[in-house]
């Protein structure tokens, strides 16, 4: 029987950053396009450890960068989420269509 | 099949199940919660990986962190029970177009790849190898990053306070 090896959990953590990558074109509220960055995120840091695992179990760098990317994740969605609060307060959406005034 | 492959599915199925419903789903909180299943099954992914220093960090800072914080952003500024408009079928299908395609693009180089393993003896790294690797100044050691990385925090730290404070601007 098949045994899950490094091809299987990069197969996986294609589909979720592509899964992400449909989420961010097709929905117009920013708090869900948020949310598909999280999951493309994610997804590099599967592909981080998978390589870390199976490639260079003798090294740590795949667990280090890791952990850089879930903090720097980390700042992101909360720098996100007060910009997100903000353009509320302001224009009453959070739909990136309306947050056009940058533009004129 | 034995129990490590077929827990290895489960998780999968949990990820990439919870992945699509999160970004297809039409109410906002129920799509919230999707993503709370998907992050769970990737830290179950670490811990079937036997990286447990990982796994409890995507625990703490994902599913106790991120999503509370998109959960609490959502009780702000949606009405719950209200259903989310639905995208347009040309966006649809163009975006479902594009990852069909850039997924098959992407399976197809990654199988043909022959990764070559290293053979040196693998390390079973705890969490004070990590810390000492990470706070190292030596050739291997993280600490440049570390220190960079706390800069960034405290700047986004600042910089959240500063745009969330910010008053109605008078037109």
């Amino acid at each position: 029987m098949i045994q899950p090896g490094l091809y299987h959990i990069l197969l996986l953590s294609t589909g979720l950053f592509f899964i992400g990558i449909y989420g961010f074109l097709t929905r117009r509220n920013l708090i869900t396009m948020l949310m598909s960055v999280e999951l493309i995120l994610n997804s590099v840091n599967i592909n981080f450890i998978a390589f870390n695992k199976f490639l260079f179990a003798h090294k740590l760098d795949g667990m280090f960068f890791t952990i850089f990317n879930i903090t720097i994740a980390a700042a992101e969605a909360a720098v996100a989420i007060a910009i997100i609060i903000n353009l509320y307060r302001n224009y009453n959406s959070v739909d990136v269509n309306d947050a056009n005034k940058l533009k004129y | 099949m034995n129990a490590s492959t077929i827990i290895f599915f489960i998780l999968s199925a949990a990820i990439l199940g919870g992945g699509l419903m999160a970004v297809t789903s039409r109410k906002i909180f129920r799509s919230a919660i999707y993503l709370l299943f998907s992050l769970s099954g990737i830290a179950g992914l670490y811990f079937y990986l036997d990286y447990e220093f990982i796994a409890a960090v995507q625990v703490v800072v994902y599913v106790g962190g991120i999503v509370v914080l998109i959960i609490f952003s959502i009780f702000l500024t949606h009405d719950v029970d209200g259903v989310l408009p639905k995208p347009t079928i040309s966006a649809k299908l163009l975006a479902a177009i594009s990852c069909i395609s850039g997924m098959l693009l992407a399976g197809m180089l990654l199988m043909q790849n022959p990764f070559l393993a290293s053979t040196e003896k693998p390390i079973q790294a705890g969490v004070a190898d990590i810390g000492r690797q990470m706070l190292s100044t030596t050739k291997f050691g993280y600490i440049l990053p570390f220190e960079l990385v706390s800069i960034l925090l405290l700047a986004s730290m600042i910089g959240c306070i500063v745009i969330a404070l910010k008053t109605r601007t008078k037109s």
